[in-house]
């Protein structure tokens, strides 16, 4: 798993509803392609991410093969107030990539 | 050696005829002929039935227009065909969404993604990327808070397919 990008809109208040971005890099490998000696692929995708803000569930997503290479996900968040949102991405190989940004609350 | 030539003779009234008939055939149903290999439009794989009457069971959901699927038409690309699917509620305590499943009836896998809401969602809306093999219907599944079920279909021509997903 590569970069990850995440992208919030430039000014936040208490009780706004925004809309969260979030990308990262990752093949997404089907598992139902074969290399060109004719073996197949393994599939290799990330199947969770989860968005948590200062412990409590956000949004979440199980993904399947039918999702593109660098899954991009945008989902809506109702800001409760200042803190942290955690993002979390976990792939076939058990690699898990967390990212925590802070609020910039104005 | 005289090559033989086959010349056809094309009437006026051929042209007529047929011209309307093409016309008809797009008024009636409402999209543009397709070609040999395109029957695959309104099927659906069986991988889908399996994964669709597991989700939902035996009860038929109601396709009421509360579920909205935003995809191209006709994507350029198979492989990264942008969604933005979305479902009117309020999202409260008495009226929410729990999840919202993205499927696929002619993909070799059916289940593209379940998309999860919470109480700090606000909106039942996500938007993402997705990989479509042929064209097909894709199909949002909502699953509201009191545990009924919402559905929407899209059919998506695909010229140039997302390979082996």
């Amino acid at each position: 798993m590569g970069t990850t990008r995440i992208k919030l809109p430039d000014s936040i208040k208490s009780g706004d509803l925004i809309e969260v971005k979030a990308l990262i890099q990752h093949v997404m490998e089907t598992g139902n392609r074969k290399d060109p000696e004719g073996k197949p692929i393994p599939r290799s995708i990330i199947h969770t991410f989860k968005v948590t803000f200062e412990g409590q569930p956000v949004f979440g997503a199980d993904w399947g093969s039918g999702i593109s290479a660098n899954p991009f996900v945008a989902f809506h968040f109702k800001v409760p107030g200042p803190g942290t949102l955690e993002f979390t991405w976990i792939d076939d190989a058990g690699v898990t990539v967390v990212e925590k940004t802070p609020l910039l609350i104005s | 050696m005289a090559i033989p030539r086959k010349i056809t003779v094309i009437s006026r009234r051929t042209i007529v005829v047929s011209g309307a008939a093409a016309s008809a055939f797009v008024a009636a149903s409402g999209r543009w002929p397709v070609l040999a290999g395109d029957d695959s439009i309104r099927r659906r794989s069986p991988a889908f039935e399996l994964a669709y009457r597991t989700l939902i069971g035996e009860a038929e959901p109601a396709e009421d227009g509360t579920v909205h699927l935003d995809l191209p038409e006709i994507p350029e690309n198979g492989n990264t065909v942008p969604f933005k699917l979305w479902v009117d509620s309020p999202m409260t305590a008495e009226d929410s969404v729990k999840t919202l499943h993205l499927l696929s009836t002619g993909n070799p896998q059916p289940r593209v993604a379940s998309f999860h809401f919470s109480p700090l969602s606000g909106e039942a809306a996500v938007s993402g990327r997705m990989r479509l093999a042929r064209s097909q219907d894709v199909v949002a599944l909502a699953e509201r808070g009191d545990g009924k079920f919402v559905v929407a279909f899209r059919n998506v021509e695909v010229t140039i397919g997302g390979c082996g997903n």
